[in-house]
Parts: C-alpha cells; structure tokens; sequence
C-alpha cells in the first residue's frame, strides 16, 4: 500500500515552473531517496507534501485519502534543511511545545520528551537554552522534535549535515528502526553514498521534473554498463585476452576492468579464462554508483538543453 | 482552535518570563511614584527649620505661627550677638526685623549658614506681608471683614452636553492627550515587538518548522493575540502598582505632609483658591466619565494594535538578514502613527474640527485621535453616530489588514535570501493562495 501518491503536480513561481508535472508514489514503510541538484524543485515539492503550499494542479493521495493538510499534517513529521528552534527557549519546553502543536497532550509529550532524550542521550539538556547548544546538539534536538509525535510519513531534509560519524550512526539506527515499524520516511540529500546505504527507493528530479525512479537496486541495473572487475592469478600474454566477447577498459597488473560486448554473456568470459587455464581470483560485477547515475542523468539534461 | 491557542499560551508565556518585562513592569510605577514622592520626602527634609526672629519693632511679635517644619521663635537679643551664635543656640538660621515705618518698610535680613531656600523665603515672605497688610488696615481703620465681604470672585462652570454634566476643558484636555498619547505609544511599542518576533522566526528558520504544521494565518494570529496578552497584562499591573503604591504613601505620610505638599505645590499663598481648585479638580475628576474613556481607551488600544500589529507582522515576515531593510519597510506604516499623532495635537484643542472628525473616524488614526476627543463627552463632542462609524470602520480596518497581512506574511515567511520591494509584496496580494 502507498502512503503517499503525487498526481500530475505543477507548481508555477511568477517566472519559472518549480514543479512540472511530477507523479510518484511511495509504499509503506520504504525508505525514499528524493534527489536532485540545488534548485531542482525538491524542496517546493516537500512544501506541498507538508501543506505549506497548494499545488497549482495534481492531487496529492495521502495514506489512501485526498491530502488534508489541516488534519493530516499531524500525522507528518518534517525537518526541513535550515534548522530552526527558537534560541532563548529551553529544549524541553520547545519539545514540548512542537508536541503539542502535533496534536500530543500534554503528559504524552511529557513522556515521549523523556523517552527520546534518554534515547539519545540528552536527558540533561532539557533545561538548557537553544542557543546553549552546538549544532549537533541542536540537530537531535530538531530531530526528536520532528519525530516524537509517531508520523506516519516523515520527511527529512539532510538530517545528517552538523553530525558526527557517532551521531549520524546514532540517528540512522533510528531512522532505520522507524521504518521496521511501519513509519515511511522521505530523505532528501546531496550525499549520494547516503542513499545508497539508507534508501530502497528513490526519484531523480531536475529542473522540475521526474528524471529517475525506482528501488535503488532496479536503478543500479538499468543503468549497468556490463562492466566487470577481474583478477587473475598470473599475468596473461596479450594473445590470451583477445576475445569477441569483452574489450579491455582499464588494466592494473593482474587486474582488469572489462567490458561485455553484446551479444556476449556473463559466463564467457569465465569460460574464456577457463579455456585458457588462468586461474580467475576475483570476479564481480560494477554496478554504477547512484552517484554516477545522477551525474550522468543531470548532466544529459543539461545537456539536452543546449 | 487549540493549536492557536498553544501558540498564544507561547507567545505570552516567554515574554511576560523575560527579566526584562518583569523589571520594567515593576520599576516603571516605582519611578512614577518615586517621581511623586521624592519632591516631598526633599520638602520633609528642608521643612526642618528653627527660626530666630529679631523684631526690633514688635510689630510681628506672636503673629508668626508655626507652618509646616518652620518654627519661629522670637528672641529678646541683639542681632549683633545672635547673629554670631544662633547656630549654637540651635537655631537654623535668624531673621533680622529691623525697626520700622510701617508704610515704608525697610529689607529684613535673614543670616543662615547656606543659601535659603525658595520654598522657605517665599513662605517667609508671605506671612511678613500678610502681618503688615493687616497693621496698614487697623492703621488706616479698614475692617479686615469687611474687605473680605467685598473682594468679589468670579467663576465660570461649564455645563456641557444636555444632561448640563458640568465639565472641564482643561481636564478634557489632559485626559484626551494622555490618552491619546498611551495608545500611539502602545501602537509603535507593541507593533515593533510582533515585527520582531516575527523576523524572530525567520531568521531562525523556525517558520518553515512550524507552518509544516500550523497555518501561517494561525501563527501570525497567535504572535499577535499573545503580545496583547503581554500588553494588557502590562498596563494591568501598572494600574493596580500605581494605585496600590499611592495608597501605601498614603498610609506613611500623614495627611499634613500631603496637604503642604499639595499647597506648597499650588501657586503659594492663595490657599483658599488653591483648596477650591483642587475641590474642582476632584470634582471634575469624578464628573468624567470615567466608564466610557476606560471602555473606548481599552477597544482602541486593541483595536489600533490589531490594524497595526498586522501589518507590522508582513513587514516583519518581508525582512532578510538586514535590520536596515526593516527601517525602510516600516516606514510606510509608522507614517500613518506619525501623522496620527499631530492630528491628535489639533484635535485636543479643537474637538470639533473637521481634520479631528475625520481623523478619529479613519481607522488609520481613529486610535489616537478619538481618544483625544472622547473625554470631552459623549454625546456631546463626539456625536453617537460618529462614534459608531468610528468604532465599526476600525473593526473593518483590521479584519482587513489582517487579510491583507496574512496573504503577505505566509509568503514573505518562507522567502530567503531576496529582497522584497513592498510594491512585490502588495502583488501577492492578488494571489489565490
């Protein structure tokens, strides 16, 4: 089942289309990758999701009803990329507040304030100022505040940027223990190693449109160049590796990155190195990075647009 | 409904907990008594004064009473000696008589160790005067009773309005200006904090936080209805601090020391009229109608501070990072109080006047300029009608510029980093959404 379905949104600014004509949907419980370089629509598109703007056209589908933004915002937790607590309140109070304003009462938000911040072992912040904090600090802060109120969707824009290794560790554990119960979490970033570690799913925009979408292992194997790492056991003369069925792209020693010619299949050139009796020690598939995948995906674009 | 709410609760809540509200709403009424109060405590402390009179013509002997803190004290000696050691002798100072012609008298000399005080030579003064003017009386063989039947004293009472309630101008006058005074600085005071609070939440990026789940609309309402909160229960404390404190003083002077201060106050001497006036201030005092100056000053205070208060909000929500940019934005709107103000100045001298008619029915300066003429009276200054216009074109006047504010504001909240001319943000206006 999909918690959120996007039909056909547009949204137009006075001098250019932010969002044109952008469907997607994303399934329960997955962990979403909204890509895109600066500029590429994601953040009016996380704006709409979260009721802060309407849609020029399109519909949103939110777990299963017409998008409500005055009811179903409670169900959204969304930490937007440019943090933002009020400075001279205590953290707790602050928590406390977001909370409510979530729809908690009071003594719930209570309890979910002192179980998140033991969590993340900040219990004894509670009574210090905002503007006391460092940024990381401040981050988990921000981050238990987006997530105390138990959303259905939530959306996090760069939650990693100002952490440590420990704490980003710390807050993908959570984010991935999240999604195991259920919660479907959207995550936009730059930092495409990110995605592939975290995300199932993903959706490439540029300039607003769709440009990719699909489970980050569909992805990876669309856009596979047949490429193959192989190391060998001893040093093949140059009459051994000629072969209709690679061509050489890079060699290092012993280790060579091929490419499969068409018409050819995986096996051949084992069968090939077999035949030739050189021992194979490692043979494996290159899958493109989504990195590359993006880069090539935006540059074409801009590309096309020349 | 109930996220509003939470938002006001905040909004009240960490302002009226600020050090700096609590030392101000608690210094503020300490410094007017103070202000009150520290001209009698210096008078108390000058009044001290034991006075050594040397009347070589006895003209004065035992018609110089005792007055507030000055005692006189006639002594049998020669001025010569005394004036060498009355500090010895415990006296502040000699007052020095010299034998006289009553109808040319010659200059009394006071010796004190510093210079006499104006309060006290003024006192002096008075009673040597009076002393004389009755002797030149009995001399020339006029009865002081007499006099006294004869002096006439004209007094104009002002009855106002068809209920003849008597009136003052004056009195008017100082309420309306007063008040009138209160309201624009509550509109700029309290219109500056909701800008500030608003460019707060920007800044801090808090308002994409929080309009991810509240509407705008409602978090602009709920800055705005808190910090009325804040300002109601300033002006709240002030009232009961001020009466309260006044009472106590009350209760610690003892009545003399009110009076004299009252009097001394009071152009000197003519205490029978200065008691009169203050009879007619009190008078006049409880002839206003107070009900209705406390019921109009508390609509248009929050009347006034909900049409600005608005608009000073999607000024607020337009500014970037430069406090400048926030000078040149709120220009038009502090305009508009500006100009309010001086309509305000010609309105509490003539009431009636067209630019004060129309100034208190337009709502961009109703707030200041009906309150400088409703303590002339209603209905007689200010007809009913022109109150009620008044009263529903401010009501319309802010549920406007709380539309026109709440268009600007949700969309000037989220925009970063671009400088906003106000004639783009009046565009937005036409915006659906």
């Amino acid at each position: 089942m999909n918690v959120l379905e996007l039909q056909h949104l547009k949204k137009h600014y006075a001098t250019h289309k932010a969002v044109d004509d952008i469907s997607f949907s994303i399934p329960k419980g997955s962990i979403f990758g909204l890509l895109g370089p600066n500029g590429a629509g994601k953040t009016t598109l996380l704006r709409m999701i979260t009721g802060i703007f309407y849609p020029d056209a399109g519909n949103i589908i939110f777990d299963g009803r017409r998008f409500d933004p005055q009811n179903d915002v409670q169900h959204i937790g969304y930490m937007p990329e440019e943090r933002g607590l009020y400075k001279k309140m205590k953290v707790g109070e602050q928590a406390l507040y977001l909370a409510q304003l979530k729809g908690l009462s009071r003594k719930d938000a209570q309890e979910k304030i002192d179980y998140w911040f033991n969590r993340l072992g900040i219990a004894s912040w509670v009574n210090k100022k905002v503007e006391e904090l460092s940024k990381g600090m401040q981050q988990k802060v921000q981050f238990i505040s987006t997530v105390m109120h138990h959303p259905k969707l939530l959306i996090l824009d760069e939650p990693f940027s100002g952490l440590d290794p420990i704490n980003s560790q710390l807050i993908q554990n959570e984010i991935f223990d999240m999604a195991r119960n259920g919660t479907t979490i959207i995550f936009s970033t730059h930092r495409m190693e990110q995605v592939e570690e975290i995300c199932d799913h993903i959706v490439l925009v540029n300039k607003g449109r769709k440009v990719l979408d699909g489970p980050v292992k569909q992805i990876k194997q669309d856009f596979k160049q047949h490429l193959f790492y192989i190391s060998l056991e001893q040093q093949p003369n140059p009459a051994q590796m000629a072969t209709h069925h690679f061509t050489i792209i890079q060699q290092h020693d012993k280790a060579y990155t091929l490419k499969l010619n068409e018409y050819s299949q995986t096996n051949d050139i084992l069968r090939h190195f077999i035949h030739h009796n050189i021992q194979v020690n490692v043979f494996r598939e290159i899958l493109p990075t989504i990195n590359e995948v993006f880069i090539t995906q935006v540059a074409q674009a801009a590309q096309a647009a020349v | 409904m109930n996220k509003i709410w939470i938002i006001i609760k905040r909004e009240y809540l960490t302002r009226v907990r600020k050090k700096s509200f609590i030392i101000v709403t608690l210094l503020l009424p300490v410094l007017f008594v103070a202000m009150f109060l520290i001209p009698i405590f210096v008078m108390q402390a000058g009044d001290d004064e034991k006075v050594a009179v040397v009347d070589e013509s006895k003209i004065f002997e035992g018609k110089l009473a005792d007055d507030g803190g000055v005692h006189y004290k006639f002594i049998d000696a020669r001025i010569d000696t005394l004036k060498n050691n009355y500090q010895r002798l415990g006296y502040t100072g000699v007052l020095h008589i010299p034998a006289m012609d009553v109808n040319r008298p010659p200059s009394v000399i006071y010796y004190s160790k510093g210079q006499m005080n104006v309060m006290l030579k003024s006192n002096m003064e008075r009673r040597l005067e009076n002393v004389l003017e009755d002797k030149r009386m009995e001399l020339a063989g006029i009865d002081k009773a007499k006099l006294e039947g004869i002096r006439a004293d004209v007094d104009i009472v002002n009855l106002a309005g068809k209920e003849e309630k008597k009136g003052s101008a004056g009195l008017a006058y100082a309420i309306g200006y007063g008040a009138a005074f209160l309201v624009y600085i509550i509109l700029l005071v309290f219109g500056t904090t909701v800008m500030r609070g608003v460019m707060e939440e920007k800044m801090n990026r808090v308002a994409e936080v929080m309009v991810s789940t509240v509407k705008p609309f409602q978090l602009m309402m709920g800055k705005i209805v808190g910090i009325a909160g804040v300002g109601l229960t300033q002006f709240l404390i002030w009232l009961v601090l001020i009466i309260g404190l006044y009472t106590l003083m009350g209760l610690f002077l003892s009545p003399e020391t009110m009076n004299a201060a009252a009097n001394n106050g009071m152009a000197g001497g003519q205490n029978e009229a200065a008691i009169k006036a203050m009879q007619q201030i009190s008078f006049v005092v409880e002839s206003a109608n107070w009900p209705l100056i406390i019921a109009c000053f508390i609509f248009y205070f929050l009347g006034g501070y909900l049409f600005y208060a608005a608009l000073f909000a999607a000024v607020g929500s337009l500014v970037n990072e430069d406090p400048n940019e926030a000078q040149s934005l709120t220009f038009p709107i502090t305009l508009p109080v500006i100009i309010s103000i001086f309509i305000m100045f010609a309105a509490v001298r003539n009431p009636n006047g067209q630019l004060a008619v129309w100034g208190s029915i337009i709502p961009f300066s109703s707030p200041v300029v009906m309150m400088a003429r409703i303590p002339y009276g209603v209905p007689g200054t200010v007809p009913y009608w022109q109150l009620a216009l008044s009263v529903i074109c401010l009501i319309a006047g802010f549920i406007g510029t709380t539309w026109m504010a709440a268009k600007i504001y949700r969309t000037g909240i989220l925009l970063y980093g671009k400088k906003v001319t106000l004639k783009e943000a009046v565009k937005w206006l036409g915006r659906k959404n």
